[in-house]
């Protein structure tokens, strides 16, 4: 069906492609990785189109059209605190189009379809529409459309799984009846109800990891549609994408010290606290500053430690705390950022939130680098993030959070908080880092209180003669 | 475009065992740093789907297919454009500490 040379197109795409993923190991080469991989797919595209005479040039020139202008805007109008969604919305429409493409491929072969064809293409369906309706409330939970805390209910696994698990009958019931047409719509329908109830169980602060096993099962799909065509080069960008889906939430869920089972069905974020609110919680006090006596520490430091986490790029702080980090700086004094690997929406959103408020990359510093570092450093100061800085992780075996690698804010000099009030993070959990004597709490919007601290600091002269 | 023989179903196993594992290995080397246009690549690359809607394209049966397929060749455009970009526009965003 295929002739030879576009087989050999296809190669060169694949080379293309497996060279970008190498490119993009570092920054230096990162953007030559991305021209590869677009001129992989222009040659895939193009030598199809050449090899293949679509007759309906009106529908096909129509649909490309579409796509560029619909594409064009999300690319470039998006900030960068938004990527996650973007993310998510890409998956939706990746999944959706492999999914469809999957239903054309099963009603263009029937009836004579055979039982591997139809197996595949069921569970290509099967995943492809789960990803779809799972991405979209990944989507609607990121952009704020709907709540971000999980939506949970008694029975609720057993409900989605049992959803799921009617699909999975209703497509090995399809695959040894191909030609009961109707089995596919409603193996489709349950399928794009249970990507909805597992994701919408699911809270924000786990979207990292959720983000990364969709990516994986939009690759996956792909690649499932790769085998049904016997088209090498779908086979091959599917299994790259789905085994770097599933490398980063292998990432995101032990940077967490959760298992995908856990974060997919635990419905964390929705407990009430429990266990960690000991008696003698009540009687501890946590002490509150202004960010004029922040401004004062800082005055006297040597080297500060930013600890940023998802609340600075929702107080859009992310360009004030560039702003402190460049007067601390003109001081001479050493600033670098601790980012933890879920801190943010998607893996690696504070790197592009943080790069996009122009702080060079050299200043951002991996967990495992950066927290040797910690008790040498004069002041760390969070700023917006909470459970990926709680002690209790490390030191507390009943917290939910115990066994989670964190960042060893706690070892710093002085830790400088920055709060809108003592409510535990996002796993409900207390932290204990607000109590210990060395913690400075400042107390309101990250942004203003870090423009406070700007301004003050400023008022308070030029750089400093260090002795 | 009716059953695909033994043989490919093996030789392409073959070819997603070992893409898989290659995909592991070189993920695993990209910078922690990267990790967001990682994610923004790969997914653009898997948009490749495209070519299978294309070649679904070249004769459907009816409208109803060509309807299914036509959706997902937008969508899949729409993947592709916006992937490629994003991840250009995040990757120049990167930039090195100037000398002061």
């Amino acid at each position: 069906m295929t002739e030879l040379p576009v087989e050999y197109l296809y190669i060169l795409s694949i080379v293309l492609f497996i060279l970008s993923l190498r490119w993009m190991s570092e920054v230096k080469t990162s953007r030559l990785g991305n021209w590869s991989a677009t001129a992989g797919m222009a040659i895939a595209i193009l030598s199809t189109l050449a090899a293949f005479q679509i007759q309906r040039t009106d529908l096909l020139v129509g649909a490309t059209l579409v796509g560029t202008v619909l594409g064009t805007p999300i690319a470039l109008k998006v900030p960068m605190t938004a990527v996650p969604q973007r993310t998510a919305m890409s998956h939706a429409f990746g999944s959706l189009a492999v999914a469809l493409v999957g239903a054309a491929e099963y009603y263009q072969d029937l009836p004579d379809i055979d039982l591997f064809t139809v197996s595949v293409l069921s569970a290509e369906m099967i995943l492809g529409f789960l990803t779809f309706t799972g991405s979209c409330v990944a989507f609607a939970k990121l952009q704020g459309l709907i709540p971000g805390r999980p939506f949970v209910y008694r029975g609720r696994n057993l409900v989605s799984l049992s959803t799921l698990g009617a699909a999975v009958a209703l497509g090995v019931y399809l695959a040894l009846n191909p030609t009961q047409e109707f089995v596919l719509p409603i193996m489709a329908g349950l399928a794009l109800l249970f990507g909805l109830l597992l994701v919408l169980a699911i809270g924000g602060a786990d979207m990292p990891t959720v983000i990364a096993i969709l990516n994986s099962y939009a690759g996956i799909s792909a690649a499932a549609l790769g085998f049904v065509l016997d088209n090498k080069v779908l086979i091959v960008a599917g299994a790259l994408d789905g085994s770097s889906g599933f490398i980063l939430a292998v990432i995101m869920s032990s940077a967490m010290n959760r298992s995908f089972a856990n974060v997919l069905f635990g419905g964390v974020g929705s407990r009430i606290t429990a266990g960690s609110t000991s008696t003698a919680q009540a009687a501890r006090s946590v002490q509150a500053y202004t960010p004029e006596d922040v401004a004062t520490v800082l005055e006297d430091a040597r080297s500060v430690i930013v600890v940023p986490g998802y609340g600075m790029a929702v107080a859009q702080a992310q360009h004030v705390v560039k702003e402190l980090a460049d007067v601390l700086q003109r001081r001479g004094i050493d600033v670098k950022y601790a980012i933890h690997p879920v801190a943010g929406r998607m893996p690696g959103h504070m790197n592009v939130v943080l790069a996009d408020a122009q702080v060079p990359y050299e200043e951002l510093w991996e967990m495992d680098r950066i927290n040797p570092l910690f008790p040498e450093t004069d002041v760390a100061i969070v700023v917006g993030a909470n459970d990926v800085t709680n002690p209790a992780a490390r030191t507390k075996a009943d917290s939910p959070l115990y066994g989670m690698p964190i960042l060893d804010v706690d070892k710093a000099k002085t830790v400088v908080f920055i709060k809108r009030s003592t409510r535990p993070g996002f796993s409900g959990v207390d932290n204990e880092l607000f109590y210990l004597p060395n913690t400075m709490m400042v107390f309101g919007d990250a942004k203003e209180m870090l423009t406070e601290l700007v301004a003050s600091l400023k008022r308070r002269g030029g750089s400093r003669q260090k002795g | 475009m009716v059953g695909v023989s033994q043989a490919d179903v093996v030789v392409n196993l073959l070819i997603f065992l070992i893409a898989t594992s290659l995909g592991t290995e070189l993920i695993r080397h990209v910078s922690r740093l990267l990790h967001t246009p990682l994610m923004s690549l790969t997914h653009a690359i898997s948009s490749v789907s495209i070519v299978a809607a294309l070649i679904v394209m070249v004769g459907p049966k009816n409208d109803f297919i060509l309807t299914l397929v036509t959706v997902a060749v937008a969508l899949a455009a729409t993947n592709i454009v916006s992937g490629f970009m994003i991840t250009d526009r995040i990757l120049r965003l990167f930039r090195r500490r100037q000398r002061k």
